[in-house]
Formats: structure tokens, C-alpha cells, sequence
């Protein structure tokens, strides 16, 4: 019988391995189809900012209620893991509860301590579901997220309230087996919360037990490798990607835009023709100016879309989309990242990218959202994760304008007047000090 | 009062203390040059040697990049570039947040290195260097005050205390509003915003913004940017509240309260 569950186990975990670690291996891939973009200067302030970003969710406290319940979930997440560790372990060696004596009495404060964790979890996700589908929170209700995005973030957090209760469950069976001196069972301390809910369990059989424990055992383990798989299809991957994430971030002003040196140098040539290159032949392939589509963005802004957990930070502060325009910086993302997932199943299906005839833009992105963006960086100052929204817009921007003149007519009257009047109104330059001749006169 | 330009100082052979960056807004928009005209005369008053590149100075390129044109941007940043380095600018001095944000962080890769200083910045160190000395009992003594952080003064550069610390020096009653500092809400008219009408929507960003402002109970909105001041102004003058409520440029109420 042990054989069979330890033989069942290590097929069960090398399955949801080998799976995990080939989308994975897609992922890694398709964020590699963004332009390069060297983001390794200062690695002390990229350390600091994973620190405090990622592991202290310093940018979460700006909201201090869905942060607490967050940091719940979260720690009970992290160092509940350690108990996986324990359990798959045991599933491997089919041994139970292998670290008890070796800890000896430790080992129920350690179980207790997880078993408040677990509690907090379960509470926190159920006020998070609350939150979602009783209360309406307004950015956890927008138009983006009808159909499949709903469904994903509430999937996760009824999957963490499944888990948690199969957890807990599992540990009450057990602690009646310990006490009725069970064979298999190592008697161990009380744990903290289960140890009080033995009574629920008093009045079943041992046979029923067991089959309760292992049951929850197994649908524990079973769900925990099932989740694993579900992660990198998930808004969910946030909780891996915000930290290479947060490492990543700007560490520029945000008010500066990303330089265009190939703009820079064809404005330098024309002005002084001397310091152009002889045509030798090996000038590069004409480039694409701007982003039309997902490999024209740098890796960084690939890796912000896997890293996007959809959470709405950016939306609700952007002012576009409180006074009611289309414009959703959350969207850019989760667009970014579907565009970029289809691109990868081309390339997956064709073995090299095959033109399916749409774009990152228009396609997924229309002009009418990216018209709305005032670049006021709200989105960017708001993400918990060091995403940034108006990067991917200001790329797709560039490409409307320098590559389609796509933009509306006010706009090419403003370049019109930069151009020949050195300013973005119709006024003659040489009136640009009359305000300082007035003043002589003052 | 007598302005003179980098091309004046040059000739006499004599370098300016800092220049005053003026921008298209300062330059151009009536409104914008009183914001000009008081930060002048600040200036002039407490014997701060600067010039403006008069017709020299052209637009940042600011609206083009924003906007997606680029190369527009790159034209722009060329021409304003070899004219500074030209007279060998050290240091600048801009009321425009946008001019800031340009000159300050895009420039340098560009070729132009300088010492940018924003208006609201520059006030407060010649208030705290004994340069600046205000009215005691000032004009806006104990008067409710809101203070809109402009995008790129904030966000875009973390400043968010010398533009509060010049209106406490004026004594002034600071309220704030509920989206300030790093919350602050955007006037609307960023990103090249201000040359083209909004996107359809439910209600314009500067009417929102001014209404924010209107809650406070303020009577002056004290703002540091151009184009932020008309956003609010029309945002005010909606809610039929410009005969009891100001929109001002922080030069201005410094300009004011010269002792």
C-alpha cells in the first residue's frame, strides 16, 4: 500500500514538474522576444528595491486594508511552503511526518505556528472574495476583467480557501489518529487551532480517519502540483515574477522619457552631414520607430506583463480612466501579455513567428485609449510591482505617429508650429521676449 | 526694469549667474506671462543676475515627444542644446515643470548638461538663504490655501516639499487635497494633452481636478506649472467660482508679498 502511494506520488510530482518547467521555458521565451534593454547598472539600489518593493510590499501599505490582508496571504503562502517541503518529502520516502522527531516539541509550534497561517489565509481569502463579488470594489469590477480574468482571480482564491481547509482538515484527523495510538501516526504535541476541533472527528472510525487524513493529503498535494501548472497561465505568476520584477524596476526619474538613439543620430547627420557614417554598406536594416506590436517593446515591458496580477492600482489612479475614458492602464498590460502569449503559440505551433496579420496595436490596443494617456505616471507610481504602463504607451505612441502619422489634426497643427514657429502655438517667434520689453516699460 | 539676454551677457563679455528658462507657455500665453513677469521681478528685486535666450530660446520639444513624435523632439533638443552650450550655460532656472523635467533628464544624454533648478525650488532656497524677505503679515497671512502638485514636479521628480515650504513662508493655511503628493491627480493636460480635446468621457480631468480643489473650502489654488494654472482656471470658472476662488502660480504670491 505504501509503495503504491510513494510510486503515485513521485509520478504525480514529476508530471507537474516537467509540465510547469516547460511553459516556464515558453515564458522565459517569449519575454526574450522583446528588445534588448540593459537594466543590470547599480545592483545595490536594484537589491533595496526588491527588498523593500517585493519581499516588504512597502507600496502596498499606500492601502493599508487589502495590504494587511495581502501580507497574510502572502506570508502564510511563503512559509507555509515549508510544510509542502515536509509533505513531499514524506510523499518521496513514504514516511509521515518526518520532521517530528527530529524537531521533538518544536515541531507542534512549528505546525501551530503554520496552522495560524493557514487560518489567516483562509479568512483573508474569504474577505478578498467578499471584496470582489459581495462589496463590488469598484477596480476589482471593471470592464477588463469580464469573462476569464473574473473567473482566474476568483479560481485562486477559492483554490487557497480549498487548500487551507484541506490542510487543516488533515491535521484534525490526524491528531484523533495520535490519540487512539494509530499505527504509522508519530504522536506529536497538540497543535495550536486543529487540536481543539478533535471533537468533530471523535464519533468516526479509524478506517475513516485514515481515509479522511490521507484524503486530505492527498487532494492537498494534488491541488498544490495542479496549482503550480495553473501559475504561469494566471494573473496569479505575480507571485514569482515580483521579484525579478521589482529588481528590474526604473531606477531613472520617473518623469523621463526613454531616449531614441537611432532618432538622435539621424537628427545629428542631418545637421552635421561630417559626422555621419561612410555608406559602406553595413548600415542596419531599417528599424521599426516605436512599437507596433509585442517583439518591438523591450523584455522589460514583457516581463511587466507576466508580472501584472491585475490588481487595479493604476487604473483607479489614472485620470483618464476616472473621468470615464477608455484608456485603462491595467489593460495595456493584460493586453500586452495576451498579444504576447499568442505570439508565442505561433511560434510554438510554426517553430519561427509566421504574420498572422494583427498587432499589439490597434488589433489589441486601440488609438483612442492611447490618445487619452496625459503620461501623468500615476499608473507607474502606483503598481506595488515596479510596473510601467505609460512605457508600453509611449512606445505605441511613437509608432502612430513617426510610422502611421496617425494622430489627430490638432496634433499636427501643434507640430506644425514647433516646427516653423518654435513653439506649439501660431505665434511669430520674434514676439517670444515681448513680455521682457513690456517690463522696460513697466 | 531692464532684461537682458545670454547674447548681452556675451557680448560684454560677463556670464549670468543662472538662466531663466522662459518656455513657450511663459513666453506666449497671457496668462502664463504674469507667472513670467512676477518670477522676473523677484528675481530683479533681490538681485539675482540672470538672462533669458530671448528669441534664441526655442520649444523643449516636450509636446512633440509626449505625443509620439520623436524626431520633431530630437530637432527641438538639438537646436536649444548647441545654443546653450554655445554661451557655455552652467545653470537653469524654469517655471515650466515640463521644460524642468526635459532639461533636467532628457537632455544630458543629448549633450546638454546642466544644473536645472525648478522655479518653486529656486524660491525656497532664496527664502532660506535670507535672500528672498517677505511682507510681515503678508497678503496671504492665515488665507486657505490648496496646493495642486503638478505630474511632473511630483511624480515625474519627487518634489513635492519646497513648493509647500515657500507657501509656508508665507503663513498661508495649507489644506490639502484627498489625491496629493505621490496621489496627486493630474490637471489634464499633460502627454501634449493641452493642444488637442480630451477623449470622450465622462467628465474632463481639469473639471475633476478643480472640483477636488473647490472641496477644500480654499480661496486660492496654488499651483507651479503653466499649463496646470489654465487647467484650473477653466476647471474654477465651470463651477462659476472665479469671482471667489483664485488660481495662482506660487511666483506670484511670493511677488506679491516682497517685503
Amino acid at each position: 500500500m505504501h509503495l503504491v502511494q510513494q510510486i503515485l506520488f513521485i509520478l504525480c510530482a514529476g508530471v507537474s514538474v516537467y509540465f510547469f518547467s516547460k511553459k516556464v521555458g515558453e515564458i522565459r521565451r517569449n519575454i526574450k522576444l522583446g528588445k534588448d534593454e540593459n537594466l543590470t547598472d547599480n545592483p545595490s539600489a536594484r537589491w533595496r528595491n526588491m527588498i523593500l518593493m517585493a519581499l516588504g510590499q512597502q507600496k502596498m501599505f499606500k492601502k493599508p486594508i487589502p495590504a494587511l490582508l495581502h501580507l497574510a496571504v502572502y506570508a502564510g503562502f511563503v512559509i507555509i511552503n515549508v510544510e509542502i517541503l515536509e509533505i513531499f518529502l514524506d510523499g518521496i520516502l513514504g514516511q509521515h511526518r518526518l520532521f517530528a522527531p527530529m524537531l521533538g516539541s518544536l515541531y507542534a509550534y512549528l505546525i501551530g505556528f503554520f496552522e495560524v497561517l493557514a487560518a489567516l489565509v483562509l479568512i483573508a481569502c474569504v474577505i478578498f472574495l467578499i471584496r470582489r463579488n459581495v462589496l463590488k470594489v469598484k477596480r476589482l469590477n471593471q470592464r477588463e476583467l469580464d469573462g476569464w480574468p473574473r473567473n482566474d482571480a476568483n479560481l485562486i482564491l477559492v483554490t487557497e480557501v480549498v487548500l487551507m481547509s484541506l490542510f487543516l482538515i488533515m491535521n484534525t484527523a490526524d491528531q484523533v489518529l495520535q490519540s487512539r495510538g494509530a499505527e504509522h501516526y508519530t504522536l506529536t504535541e497538540p497543535f495550536w487551532i486543529t487540536s481543539n476541533f478533535t471533537g468533530m472527528f471523535a464519533g468516526l472510525s479509524d478506517g475513516a480517519l485514515v481515509a479522511i487524513e490521507r484524503g486530505g493529503w492527498w487532494l492537498h498535494i494534488i491541488g498544490v502540483f495542479l496549482f503550480l501548472n495553473y501559475l504561469p497561465y494566471s494573473k496569479h505568476l505575480h507571485i514569482v515574477l515580483a521579484f525579478p520584477n521589482a529588481y528590474y524596476t526604473r531606477l531613472r526619474p520617473q518623469g523621463e522619457m526613454a531616449n531614441m538613439k537611432e532618432i538622435q543620430n539621424e537628427v545629428l547627420y542631418m545637421m552635421q552631414p561630417e559626422l555621419a557614417p561612410t555608406a559602406d554598406g553595413s548600415q542596419p536594416a531599417q528599424q521599426r520607430f516605436g512599437a507596433r506590436d509585442v517583439m518591438d517593446l523591450s523584455w522589460k515591458n514583457l516581463l511587466d506583463a507576466y508580472s501584472c496580477t491585475e490588481c487595479g492600482r493604476c487604473t483607479s489612479a489614472c485620470p483618464a480612466n476616472t473621468t470615464g475614458k477608455k484608456l485603462s492602464p491595467r489593460k495595456i498590460m493584460m493586453d500586452t501579455r495576451d498579444r504576447l502569449e499568442e505570439v508565442g503559440k505561433n511560434i510554438s505551433v510554426n517553430k519561427t513567428f509566421v504574420d498572422d496579420g494583427k498587432s499589439l496595436v490597434h488589433d489589441y490596443i486601440s488609438v483612442e485609449e492611447l490618445r487619452a494617456c496625459t503620461t501623468c505616471q500615476a499608473c507607474v507610481e502606483a503598481c506595488p510591482v515596479g510596473i510601467e504602463p505609460l512605457s508600453i504607451i509611449n512606445q505605441l505612441r511613437r509608432y502612430l505617429v513617426m510610422e502611421e502619422s496617425n494622430s489627430p489634426q490638432e496634433w499636427n497643427l501643434m507640430f506644425g508650429n514647433v516646427e516653423n514657429n518654435m513653439a506649439p502655438w501660431k505665434f511669430s517667434p520674434d514676439e517670444r521676449d515681448k513680455w521682457a520689453e513690456e517690463m522696460v516699460n513697466s | 526694469m531692464m532684461i537682458k539676454s545670454m547674447a548681452e551677457y556675451a557680448a560684454n563679455g560677463e556670464t549670468p549667474e543662472v538662466l531663466f528658462w522662459v518656455g513657450c507657455a511663459g513666453s506666449f500665453d497671457q496668462r502664463a506671462q504674469k507667472i513670467t513677469k512676477a518670477f522676473a521681478q523677484i528675481l530683479d528685486k533681490v538681485g539675482v543676475q540672470f538672462a533669458i535666450l530671448g528669441k534664441e530660446e526655442m520649444c523643449t520639444g516636450d509636446p512633440a515627444r509626449r505625443s509620439g513624435n520623436e524626431f520633431l523632439f530630437q530637432m527641438m533638443a538639438y537646436n536649444n542644446i548647441q545654443t546653450m552650450n554655445a554661451y557655455g550655460v552652467k545653470k537653469i532656472v524654469t517655471a515650466c515643470p515640463h521644460c524642468f523635467n526635459v532639461l533636467k533628464n532628457e537632455y544630458p544624454a543629448l549633450g546638454g548638461d546642466y544644473e536645472v533648478i525648478h522655479h518653486t525650488t529656486f524660491l525656497q532656497q532664496l527664502i532660506n538663504d535670507g535672500r528672498i524677505r517677505l511682507k510681515e503679515g503678508g497678503e496671504f497671512k492665515g488665507k486657505r490655501i490648496t496646493y495642486h502638485d503638478s505630474c511632473y514636479l511630483g511624480r515625474g521628480n519627487n518634489i513635492y516639499e519646497a513648493p509647500r515650504e515657500v507657501l509656508q513662508a508665507l503663513d498661508v493655511e495649507l489644506v490639502e487635497m484627498k489625491r496629493c503628493r505621490t496621489n496627486g491627480l493630474c490637471c489634464g493636460a499633460g502627454g501634449a494633452q493641452m493642444f488637442k480635446e480630451e477623449e470622450a468621457g465622462s467628465t474632463r480631468v481639469n473639471f475633476e481636478r478643480s472640483e477636488e480643489a473647490l472641496e477644500t473650502g480654499a480661496n486660492i489654488i496654488a499651483a507651479n506649472c503653466p499649463f496646470c494654472t489654465t487647467m484650473l482656471t477653466d476647471g474654477v470658472k465651470n463651477k462659476e467660482k472665479e469671482d471667489s476662488v483664485m488660481v495662482l502660480d506660487i511666483a506670484e504670491m511670493v511677488a506679491k508679498s516682497l517685503a
